[in-house]
């Protein structure tokens, strides 16, 4: 039985002249890491901004959690966002925040006027989910580039989402602590059922993640399926990920 | 298109846009939710920032004009009329001037400098999907308190800036204290003061504006951050005077 959480169908968009997405089409099952593998600036980042609401497509249809988010309004698109987390590539930690501070952010909107201890313990939750509980009253510049990836990931899962946009999780980061993150990533997945859209061209994070791959080409959907059926696609614009 | 010079037409769209953003300033800023807690945590740190400085020059701006004044004054033989004109020049336009652009150079480029970083590593993305809408967050606070906040640093400077002239008054002549400010006082009326004191709304207003128009339209990469702050600098400069220039005209107006 297949339940469809996410679809993308005939997405465009282009920058002035720079068309980065052209028919597109996808779609996420529920419980699912999908992988959307890519070059560097093949649109792969301009499609999940087109799933959250960050950037409006030219054309096509975005439909979350059964809604069409195209034709949100702008309160309905901030509830469709809490149930969606985003992990952005440069992690986005707020710089002249603490650690705590950066999780109660999406909280303080949310759950409006909810008791403190409620908040804490979700804070706490989530700075236990990634073993950082330590760092609470830190700033972001202190901590290194994993523990600020992993922080990042604390304040996605705050909110439970029940879909995560993951991109480029392990990119930057040293093969160790990008192995933590991909284990966070399968263990997010196994406590919490959470589908996920995960970006990347990290070869070992693919393989350890993807229930399923999708090939972004030429602003197109250009192959789906696991590891194994894609490294047999004898093309050279794929062929290079699977060496 | 008209066939203007490139700079006209980038001058042109660039004032269009920072108008657009303004405009967008008046319709965010006046509908709810007002985020009080950032308001006022940004009026204190652009206050702290930007008061040490702002003292320093008013200080020496006003010993030094001051001692500059003496010579011709004296040379005329209206030596006695110093403090009322040094009153003058500072009330009317040393200190508003000099601060503002001060102010310009220490806080525009942090405002460009930060928000154009939030910028570049999507945080102003993540605010935004963190259900915060971030212009109200980030743009309408900033404004909000670069426009409350130089009008106050200016009466400051203004004060420290007479304490300045008062010392240098007294390298030659021994004026007591409560001597010089009568003098200065005396020549004042409303219509020096009160011109000077709203057009510094204005030239705060310019400043905080401009600084996250920069900052938020930042291009990718971290030259762009330097871009930012480097422009906010320079755009707000030209701004003050512009400002200047008007406000002065309408004054004229009112004191015929
Ligand atoms: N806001 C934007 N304005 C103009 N061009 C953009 C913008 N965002 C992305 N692009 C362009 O879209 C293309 C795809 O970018 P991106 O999705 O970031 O690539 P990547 O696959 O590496 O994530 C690039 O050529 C980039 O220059
Ligand atoms: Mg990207």
């Amino acid at each position: 039985m297949k339940d469809t959480i996410l679809r993308i169908s005939h997405l465009y968009k282009s920058f002035g002249s720079n068309q980065v997405l052209a028919d597109f089409n996808l779609e996420l099952q529920k419980g699912e890491n999908l992988v959307v593998l890519g070059k560097s600036g093949s649109g792969k980042s301009v499609l999940i901004k087109c799933v959250i609401g960050l950037i409006e497509p030219d054309e096509g249809s975005i439909e979350v959690l059964g809604q069409d988010i195209l034709a949100m309004d702008h309160e309905e698109l901030d509830r469709l966002r809490v149930r969606v987390g985003f992990l952005f590539q440069s992690n986005a930690l707020y710089d002249s925040m603490t650690v705590r501070e950066n999780l109660e952010f999406p909280l303080r909107r949310r759950y409006i006027r909810n008791s403190d201890t409620d908040c804490d313990a979700l804070v706490m939750e989530a700075l236990a989910n990634v073993g950082l509980e330590h760092t609470i009253d830190m700033m972001p510049v202190e901590l290194s580039g994993g523990m600020r990836k992993r922080i990042a990931l604390a304040r996605t899962l705050i909110l439970k989402p029940d879909i995560i946009l993951y991109d480029e999780p392990t990119t930057g980061l040293d093969p160790i602590t990008s192995l933590e993150i991909i284990s966070l990533i399968n263990m997010i997945r196994e406590k919490y059922g959470t589908s996920s859209i995960i970006i990347s061209h990290d070869m070992r994070c693919v393989k350890l993640t993807a229930d399923r791959i999708a090939v972004l080409l030429d602003g197109r959907c250009f192959a789906t399926g696991n590891y194994e059926q894609l490294s047999q696609i004898h093309d050279d614009r794929i062929h290079p990920f699977f060496n | 298109m008209m066939n203007l010079p490139v700079g006209i037409q980038s001058f042109l769209k660039e004032t269009g846009e920072i108008s657009r953003f303004s405009w967008r300033f008046f319709k965010e800023g006046f509908s709810p939710r007002f985020e009080l807690s950032e308001f006022i945590r940004q009026c204190f740190v652009l206050g702290y920032k930007s008061l040490p400085l702002v003292g320093l020059t008013a200080f020496i701006i006003g010993l030094v004009l001051t001692m500059q004044l003496r010579p011709t004054m004296e040379y005329y033989g209206v030596e006695v009329q110093i403090p009322a004109m040094v009153g003058v020049a500072i009330f009317r336009e040393i200190g508003p001037i000099l601060t503002a652009l001060i102010f310009a150079g220490k806080i525009g480029s942090s405002i460009g400098a930060e928000l154009g970083s939030m910028k570049v590593t999507e945080q102003i993305d993540a605010m935004e999907v963190s259900g915060t809408n971030p212009f109200k967050y980030l743009v309408v606070t900033r404004t909000l308190a670069t426009t409350l906040m130089l009008p106050i640093l200016t009466i400051i400077a203004d004060a420290i800036a007479l304490i300045g002239a008062y010392l240098g008054e007294n390298i030659y002549d021994t004026l007591p204290f409560n001597l010089f400010f009568r003098k200065v006082f005396l020549n004042l009326a409303y219509i020096d003061l009160i011109p000077a004191f709203i057009k510094t709304f204005f030239f705060g207003f310019a400043v905080g504006i401009i600084g996250c128009f920069k900052g938020y339209f930042t291009d990718k990469g971290t030259e762009g951050v330097g871009k930012a702050a480097n422009s906010s600098v320079v755009v707000s400069s030209v701004m003050i005077f512009l400002i200047d220039l008007v406000a002065v005209q309408i004054a004229d107006l009112f004191q015929r």
